[in-house]
C-alpha cells in the first residue's frame, strides 16, 4: 500500500480517477437534499407576486389553525432593529422589515409537520400591501426621482441617498493628454443571468443538544457561514457547526449566506430540526450574476496599438449587496484586459436594484468586461484593416509588463495561449460562406488574499486521511487533494481519504471561489505532509538511533544510511509499543494589503484564450458553434483530465449566456421566464460540434508544482469571440447579449435593408 | 386531505408494497419512502431530466409520475445498476470518460442512457445527442457524456 508502484492513477500530472465518482454514478452520492433527520419539521416561504411592495399586515392565523403547522413567524418575531447579514454590508434581513426588495423575498415563514401541510399553510396567509414602483434598470437606478431601494440608515456615506451603492475609480496616466489615431466609442450590455444549479437550493438546521446549532447547506463557504451564523445568533463558533455536502452545481450561487440564518433562527426557536427546499424557480429567484453596461472609449494609433481606454461602468445588483461590489471592483480593475495600456481610466458604479441580489458567478464580473474590451479590439481590427489576431499580439502584455500599472506584472506566456487556440481554429484559413471566426482573451485576478489550513492524518497502515475544508462542487478537489497528499508521501490515491465539509472537522478555509483551491489548500495540504514527513525523519531516527540529518524520504521509501525501509515499517517501528498516527499540519495565508484597492495583489492571474468557427443561418439567425478551442494557461495540471473539464464546462457555460440566456422582467419586477422550460440552457443539441480544450503549462504558477488555479477561464472571452465571427460571417456587429437567433436575425435584416 | 392508497411496485427487481398520498409523485416515493435517494428533484415540471426511471423498460419523468400510477409497474433507479461484478458499461464509461463533474444529474443521465441504448443498441453521436437532449447538464459534461454512451454501447456490441 505505500510502495509506488507502476499504477499511474496516483500521482501529480496524471488523470486520475475522480474520487467521489463511483458514489455519483451509483446514487449513492449524498447531496445535502438527501439528507434525513428524525422528527424533521418543513419550511415553506411566503412571498408577494411582486418585485416592490409596501408591507401593511401580515396575518398567520388561518396558516396556524391548519392541523399540522407548527409556526408562523415574521420580521415581528425578529430582533427590533432586525438581525441583517450579508459578505460585505450587513443589509439583508432574515424576512422582509416593512417592504420587500426583491420578487421572492420572504415576508414570513411556514414551519409545518410535512411539506405538503406547508405550502398549504403558505397559501393561507395573508399579506396586506400595497405594490410600489419598482427599480429595475440601470437607467432607473440612476435616476434621482426613482425610489429608493435601500434605506439611506442602512449605510453612511455620500451615496445614502441614491441607488448607487458605491463608485470607484481605477486607472493610471492621462486619458485626456493621451494621443490616438483612431477613437472608437461604444456602449456594450451584459444581461441578468442565473446560476440553474441542476441541484437547488436546499437548507436544513437543528438545535444540538449543547445550546449550540448545527446548519446543512451546500455552502461553498462553510466557515464565512459559521461565522455569520454565531454573529446572528451571538454564539461562540466552537458551538455553529455547519455540515456542507458536496454541491450539486454551485458556480458562486452558493457562496453566501442566503436562507440558512432564517433557518437556524427557527430550529433554535421551536428547538426542532427544520428543512427548507427551494423550488428551480425560486432558486432563480435567489441568486444571479450582475447585469453590466460599459460605455467605453478606446484610443489605437494607427498601426494596432492601444493608446488608451476610457470606461465607464455600471453594474446592476440586486436589492441587496451580498458580494456584487467585490464582483464589480475585481473585474473592472482589470477592465483593460491583459494588454500594456498606456493610459486607463475606469470609473465604475455599483447600482441596487428591486430584483433578486447580485452574488458571484463564475467569471466574477470578468465575461462582463472582456465582452466589451474584446469587441473593441475587434472593431479596431476592422477599421485598421489589421488582422484580429494579430492585434491581440501586438497589444498583450509581455511576462513581466505591467497590465495595471503598478500591480502584479503578466505572470504568464500569453501569446503562447494565443498562437496555440489560433492555430487549433485554423485561423486564416479560407471558409465557407456564412461561416466566421473569433479569438478573444481575458484575464482574471486571482485570489488576493486568504487563508488554507490543512491537517493530514498519516495512520499506522500507511493510509492517510486529509482533512480540508475546500468544497468540491464538481471541480475535483477532493481528487486534486488526495493526488497532492499521494505524490507526496508516496501513496495510492486510492489510500488517501478526504474530508471535507464540516467545521467541526476540518480546519479553517475561508472559502471555496476565485480558482483559489489547488493554489491556497493544495499548498496547505502540501505543507501538511511536509510536516508528516519531518516527523517520520525524527520518527525514525529516535528509533534507529540515528541523526535526522541522515534519513531522507521520498516516494515513500525511508532511506537511512544502512538500508531503505517503507512508510510502514517505519510506522510499525515508531509505534510498535504504543500505537499513535503521525500528524501533520500546513497553511497559506496571503495577508492583506490595505493599500491595494482590491486589499491585496492576486496570487496570479487567470488566462484564458477563446477561439471559435461559427455558422450563421441568415435565415433564422441561428448560430452553429462547428468549432470551439479553449485554451487556459495553468501553470501545471495537478489532474489534467479534471482541468479539461472545467474547461470544457466554462465553455459551454459561456455559450449559454452568448447564445441564449437571460432573465426577463414584468413591469412589476417579476421574472417571466422562471423554470427550465422558459430560461433556456445548453442542451446536449446545443454543444459546439468540435470543442476542445487546450492546456498551456509553464510550471509557473504560486501553487504546488507550479501550479495556477483553472476552472473559470473557459467562461471568460465566449460572447467577444462568438461575436466576432458572426461579424465575420455577416458584416454585422452586436453589442448586447445574449446573440439570440432573433437578435441576430434582426441585425441580418436591417444591415440588409 | 387527499386519499390513502395501497400500492405494489416492483424496484430494482424487489417487490415493495407501499401506502401512499394518492398526490405522491413516484420521485418522492421512491426518495422518502423507499430511501432511494439517487434519483434527483430539480424543475419538479418534467423539463430537467434528473429524476429520470425506468418505468417497464421506459425512460420516465418521476417527478411527472404518481406513485399510484406505478402501481404494478417495475422500475429501474440508479441504484440498482451495479451489479455483482460491479459497475455496468454505462457507469463505468461514464468515469472512464470523465462525463461526471457535480454529479447531480447523472443518475437520470445515466437512466435515460439506458432507455436510448435500449431502444437503438448501436446509436450515432447525433442521435445520443437526441436522446439525451432531455436530461440537463450545468456543468457542462455533454459531449463526454456522449463519448460515454458511445463507448458503453460498443462495449455493450463486443459482449
Amino acid at each position: 500500500m505505500t510502495s509506488r508502484a507502476a499504477d499511474s492513477d496516483r500521482a501529480v500530472g496524471t488523470p486520475a480517477r475522480r474520487v467521489g465518482g463511483y458514489e455519483r454514478v451509483t446514487g449513492k452520492q449524498h447531496f445535502v437534499g438527501d439528507v434525513r433527520l428524525d422528527g424533521l419539521l418543513h419550511v415553506k416561504l411566503v412571498t408577494l407576486d411582486c418585485g416592490h411592495a409596501r408591507i401593511i399586515s401580515v396575518d398567520g392565523s388561518a396558516a396556524m389553525a391548519l392541523p399540522g403547522v407548527v409556526d408562523v413567524v415574521t420580521a415581528a418575531d425578529l430582533t427590533d432593529p432586525t438581525w441583517r447579514y450579508g459578505p460585505v454590508y450587513h443589509d439583508r434581513p432574515i424576512l422582509a422589515v416593512h417592504e420587500t426588495k426583491f420578487h421572492g423575498e420572504p415576508v414570513a415563514a411556514v414551519v409545518a409537520e410535512t411539506e405538503r401541510v406547508a405550502k398549504l399553510a403558505a397559501a393561507l396567509v395573508r399579506v396586506e400591501y400595497d405594490e410600489l414602483d419598482a427599480v429595475l434598470t440601470i437607467a432607473e437606478a440612476l435616476d434621482p426621482t426613482s425610489s429608493l431601494v435601500q434605506d439611506a440608515s442602512l449605510r453612511a456615506g455620500p451615496f445614502a441617498g441614491t441607488n448607487t451603492l458605491r463608485e470607484w475609480n481605477f486607472g493610471w496616466g492621462d486619458v485626456d493628454q493621451a494621443s490616438a489615431d483612431v477613437v472608437i466609442q461604444n456602449v456594450y450590455t451584459f444581461p441578468m443571468v442565473t446560476h440553474f444549479a441542476i441541484e437547488p437550493h436546499v437548507f436544513l438546521a437543528a438545535p444540538d443538544q449543547q445550546d449550540g446549532i448545527c446548519v446543512w447547506s451546500a455552502v461553498q463557504h462553510p466557515f464565512a457561514l459559521q461565522q455569520v451564523l454565531a454573529t446572528l445568533l451571538d454564539l461562540p463558533l466552537a458551538k455553529v457547526r455547519v455540515i456542507a455536502p458536496d454541491p450539486g452545481g454551485a458556480f458562486g450561487g452558493k457562496q453566501h449566506a442566503k436562507f440558512e440564518p432564517l433557518l437556524a433562527f427557527l430550529a433554535l426557536r421551536i428547538r426542532r430540526p427544520v428543512r427548507l427546499a427551494l423550488t428551480l424557480a425560486q432558486t432563480f429567484q435567489a441568486v444571479r450574476r450582475s447585469a453590466f453596461e460599459i460605455n467605453i472609449r478606446s484610443g489605437f494609433s494607427s498601426d494596432g496599438e492601444v493608446r488608451f481606454q476610457d470606461i465607464v461602468c455600471n453594474g446592476l445588483l440586486g436589492a441587496y449587496a451580498d458580494i456584487g461590489p467585490r464582483v464589480i471592483t475585481k473585474a473592472t480593475y482589470l477592465a483593460c484586459g491583459p494588454y500594456r495600456t498606456p493610459d486607463a481610466r475606469v470609473h465604475v458604479r455599483a447600482l441596487l436594484s428591486h430584483t433578486a441580489p447580485a452574488t458571484a458567478f463564475r467569471g466574477f464580473g470578468t465575461p462582463q468586461v472582456a465582452w466589451a474590451v474584446e469587441s473593441q479590439m475587434d472593431e479596431a481590427a476592422r477599421q485598421l484593416g489589421l488582422d484580429r489576431v494579430e492585434i491581440r499580439l501586438k497589444n498583450l502584455a509581455a511576462r513581466g509588463e505591467d497590465v495595471v500599472r503598478g500591480d502584479r506584472p503578466a505572470d504568464g506566456d500569453w501569446a503562447e495561449a494565443v498562437r496555440k487556440a489560433a492555430a487549433a481554429i485554423r485561423w486564416g484559413e479560407p471558409l465557407p460562406a456564412r461561416r466566421g471566426r473569433g479569438l478573444a482573451v481575458a484575464i482574471k485576478s486571482l485570489a488576493t488574499t486568504g487563508s488554507s489550513y490543512a491537517i493530514v492524518r498519516l495512520h499506522v497502515d500507511g493510509s492517510a486521511t486529509v482533512l480540508a475544508g475546500t468544497s468540491d462542487m464538481g471541480q475535483g478537489a477532493r481528487t486534486v487533494l488526495a493526488q497532492v497528499a499521494a505524490e507526496e508521501l508516496g501513496l495510492d490515491v486510492g489510500a488517501v481519504q478526504v474530508v471535507m465539509g464540516d467545521t467541526t472537522m476540518v480546519p479553517f478555509d475561508l472559502q471555496t471561489s476565485a480558482s483559489r483551491s489547488t493554489v491556497f489548500m493544495g499548498s496547505a495540504v502540501f505543507e501538511a505532509c511536509r510536516d508528516v514527513k519531518a516527523q517520520l525523519k525524527a520518527m525514525a531516527a529516535s528509533a534507529f538511533g540515528i541523526e535526522p540529518a541522515d534519513v531522507e524520504i521520498g516516494d515513500g521509501v525511508v532511506t537511512l544510511p544502512s538500508r531503505k525501509l517503507t512508510l510502514r515499517e517505519v510506522l510499525a517501528e515508531a509505534f510498535a509499543g504504543v500505537p499513535g498516527e503521525v500528524i501533520g499540519v500546513g497553511s497559506r495565508r496571503g495577508e492583506q494589503d490595505l493599500e491595494h484597492p482590491l486589499g491585496g495583489a492576486p496570487a496570479f492571474y487567470e488566462f484564458s484564450c477563446t477561439a471559435v468557427e461559427v455558422e450563421v443561418d441568415a435565415h433564422t439567425g441561428e448560430l452553429t458553434i462547428v468549432r470551439h478551442v479553449s485554451v487556459a494557461d495553468v501553470g501545471k495540471a495537478l489532474n489534467p483530465a479534471h482541468v479539461e473539464m472545467q474547461d470544457e464546462g466554462a465553455a459551454i457555460m459561456g455559450l449559454g449566456h452568448t447564445l441564449m440566456e437571460h432573465i426577463v422582467l414584468d413591469d412589476h419586477g417579476r421574472i417571466v421566464n422562471l423554470g427550465a422550460l422558459d430560461y433556456r440552457i445548453l442542451t446536449t443539441k446545443d454543444v459546439p460540434l468540435e470543442l476542445d480544450s487546450l492546456l498551456v503549462e509553464n510550471a509557473d504558477g504560486p501553487g504546488p508544482y507550479g501550479s495556477k488555479g483553472a476552472g473559470e477561464g473557459g467562461l471568460f472571452a465566449v460572447s467577444p469571440a462568438v461575436a466576432s465571427a458572426v461579424t465575420e460571417a455577416t458584416g454585422v456587429v452586436i453589442r448586447q447579449l445574449p446573440l439570440t437567433a432573433e437578435r441576430v436575425w434582426a441585425a441580418i435584416k436591417q444591415s440588409d435593408s | 386531505m387527499t386519499a390513502e392508497l395501497s400500492i405494489s411496485i416492483t424496484v430494482n427487481g424487489t417487490l415493495r408494497h407501499l401506502t401512499v398520498n394518492a398526490a405522491t409523485t413516484l420521485l418522492d416515493a421512491l426518495r422518502w419512502q423507499l430511501n432511494l435517494t439517487g434519483s434527483k428533484e430539480c424543475c419538479a415540471e418534467g423539463e430537467c431530466g434528473a429524476c429520470t426511471i425506468l418505468l417497464d423498460g421506459r425512460a420516465a419523468n418521476s417527478c411527472l409520475v404518481l406513485a399510484a400510477e406505478a402501481d404494478g409497474a417495475e422500475i429501474t433507479t440508479v441504484e440498482g445498476l451495479e451489479g455483482a461484478e460491479g459497475l455496468d458499461a454505462l457507469q463505468e464509461a461514464f468515469l472512464q470518460e470523465g462525463a461526471v463533474q457535480c454529479g447531480f444529474c447523472t443518475p437520470g443521465m445515466i437512466m435515460a442512457s439506458h432507455a436510448l441504448l435500449r431502444h437503438d443498441p448501436h446509436p450515432t453521436p447525433a442521435a445520443v445527442r437526441e436522446g439525451l437532449s432531455g436530461n440537463l447538464c450545468r456543468c457542462g459534461c455533454y459531449p463526454r457524456i456522449v463519448k460515454a454512451v458511445m463507448r458503453a454501447a460498443d462495449r455493450r456490441a463486443l459482449s
